[in-house]
């Protein structure tokens, strides 16, 4: 087990140095360098090539980048220089914004995709389990973006039930209950639209999971000892197929970061997805860097960790 | 079993096994919803492609301030833009973009995938190994993310650049369905026999070996032709995809991240959306369908 996962943890450091390499040389070819946001008619250009020169801006590439790379341990990204200040700084208070927003979508996701997988699995073949399976294929088919907009403008707009915008109203004040039932109702839609879409995997796995231990032995064992049929799905059943779903939490989260570029802009909710469109809009390159560098460690980590629930829920899959 | 000695042993029929493509069609027959949408995806993709041809596009995307907004009306049968310029053209012209690019995208993803798939499987080794870590770097990375920042670093892109930047980054899924596909593969009797016989490998690669894939490869490809549509369309909807003299679905959509239009210009971005929604939903039942004729213990007939 802790080999796996020692090895596991040691096959990402290689992954993450050939991706930082990557952006790293992407980044040298993106137009400008961190100075243009500072030019202003009235900056001395000497000035400017003096800061150039200060910051290693005509170093050979290797030598910025064992500095890039050895600062990005320190937690050190840059300047962002479109909003002048530290990257990390931003990125965390934009992080925050996107963490909240997530777990709300985990949380409803799991709301809503474990009643309809148990429900369709236990009456299999019903019409209830055809409109199931039915609305399943339907938010899998539609892209992130398309479904955003539909919820927003129906929801938001024609109905006008939430928020078209933003994290929370200005007029409540910081800390009141009145805030965070405000903070909690704007990321509502976002975070209705993120589980829908995200509720195909989990339901088609609880489904056919769940019809395959209705012919398992110890369900048969359960019901030939007179235990009511309910109690056999609540007890044997769901229990036994429940495990498994845990391990979905972390190709949820590497999904979430996927859609949350599209389901920040649209809902203009300021997350790190939409710090990224921005970034990459003002050619904010070490933002850029940066939040490239964070989403490709959450990919690995998320991937990590469902195999990692994977082998200890179900011995089966356990690769040592 | 009290009917065996009935059966009388003068007439034996051998039936020959039913072929791939009789086995889709009875698959498609016995799934209504399945051929609904391959007809009209035949119709509408055919009228789309027909239609396009005959709008001349700089005459199109000519800007008339008088006609700002017009709504759906005689003039315009869909109304017109924020430039005054017709939205059914746009969206004719702009499925045509959309569709050309994911069919380009899905050929040359499938044709990289399988190749490199194949050769994995089949030979093993060294070369397995070394595709494998390629992809495996593949999957780590972002995608979405690294393919928006190369389409903002390459200075002037058109219709080709970008068909190159998203191939770049999507046969890997090909590559490594088909490669387990092969590695099973590799290990039969059949295999063997020919290798012994002494056939050229390039030979029982694609001669012999792929055959045998052509239907986990069709699903497959039927599939990434949807995700590739849903991928063109969202980057475009960023404004990071097709260059903005050039209509897409995804451009028509996007016109709706303006609130006022979002809110008073449904005709603006609706249709786009729902055409995006129409074709998605339509390729994913085909792809379906043909992936249960693949599968013989999904089959409906």
């Amino acid at each position: 087990m802790w080999k796996t996962i020692v090895r596991r943890v040691l096959v990402m450091i290689p992954q993450l140095f050939v991706l930082s390499l990557l952006i790293f040389i992407m980044a040298k070819f993106m137009p400008g360098d961190p100075f243009t946001g500072l030019i202003t008619p009235e900056t001395d250009p000497a000035r400017v090539e003096e800061l150039r020169i200060k910051a290693g801006f005509y170093d050979p590439w290797y030598v910025q980048y064992v500095n890039w790379i050895g600062n990005a341990f320190q937690g050190d990204f840059g300047r962002s220089y479109t909003f002048n200040v530290p990257v990390s700084n931003l990125i965390a208070g934009r992080a925050i914004n996107t963490l909240w927003l997530s777990l709300l979508s985990v949380f409803l996701l799991y709301l809503l995709a474990i009643p309809l997988g148990v429900l369709a699995g236990r009456f299999q073949d019903s019409f209830l389990d055809k409109s199931i399976v039915f609305y399943s294929f339907i938010v899998f088919a539609i892209p992130t973006f398309v479904l955003g907009l539909i919820n927003l403008f129906f929801f938001g707009y024609e109905l006008g039930w939430f928020p078209t915008s933003g994290t929370v109203d200005i007029k409540y004040e910081s800390g009141s209950a009145g805030f965070v039932w405000s903070k909690f109702y704007h990321i509502l839609l976002p975070a209705i639209t993120y589980a829908l879409l995200a509720t195909t995997g989990i339901i088609q796995y609880l489904r056919s999971e769940i019809i395959d231990s209705k012919s398992m032995d110890y369900v048969r064992t359960a019901k030939s000892k007179g235990i009511p049929i309910n109690k056999v799905y609540s007890r044997h059943i769901f229990r036994n197929s429940l495990l498994p779903i845990a391990a979905f939490l972390g190709f949820t989260i590497t999904g979430l970061l996927g859609g949350s570029i599209f389901i920040e802009t649209i809902f203009g909710y300021p997350g790190m997805g939409k710090l990224f469109v921005e970034a990459i809009n003002g050619r904010d390159y070490s933002v850029i860097t940066a939040l490239v560098m964070l989403y490709g460690f959450l990919t690995l980590l998320g991937s990590l960790l469902s195999d990692i629930i994977m082998s200890i829920v179900d011995p089966r899959i356990r690769i040592d | 079993m009290k009917n065996t000695e009935a059966i009388e042993p003068k007439e034996i029929k051998v039936s020959s096994p039913p072929t791939g493509f009789q086995v889709i069609a009875r698959e498609f027959m016995k799934d209504k919803l399945a051929m609904f949408s391959l007809i009209s995806l035949i119709i509408v993709i055919g009228g789309i492609y027909y239609w396009a041809w005959q709008i001349d596009q700089t005459q199109l995307m000519r800007i008339s301030l008088r006609d700002k907004l017009a709504e759906p009306g005689e003039k315009f049968f869909l109304g017109a833009d924020k430039g005054g310029r017709d939205i059914l053209g746009q969206l004719i012209v702009g499925a045509r973009n959309s569709l050309t690019i994911a069919i380009v995208v899905t050929l040359i993803t499938g044709f990289v995938g399988v190749v490199i798939g194949l050769v994995c499987g089949y030979f093993g080794g060294w070369i397995d190994n070394i595709f494998m870590r390629i992809i495996d770097f593949f999957i780590t990375i972002p995608s979405l993310m690294i393919i928006i920042v190369f389409v903002t670093i390459i200075p002037k892109y058109s219709i080709v650049e970008f068909i190159l930047i998203m191939s770049l980054f999507l046969w890997v899924g090909t590559a490594r369905l088909i490669r387990s596909k092969a590695l099973s593969e590799s290990r039969r009797d059949y295999i063997s026999a020919s290798k012994t016989l002494g056939t050229r490998n390039i030979v029982i690669i694609f001669k012999e070996m792929m055959p045998n894939l052509s239907s986990i490869l069709i699903v497959d490809m039927t599939l990434n032709f949807a995700g590739n549509v849903g991928l063109e369309t969202g980057l475009s909807f960023l404004g990071f995809g097709l260059p903005p003299s050039t209509p897409s679905l995804g451009t028509l959509v996007s016109y709706a991240t303006d609130p006022f239009i979002m809110e008073n210009a449904w005709w603006n971005w609706l249709p786009a959306a729902l055409l995006i929604l129409f074709l998605m939903l339509a390729i994913n039942y085909v792809g379906q369908a043909i992936r249960r004729s693949a599968d013989a213990r999904q089959r409906l007939g």
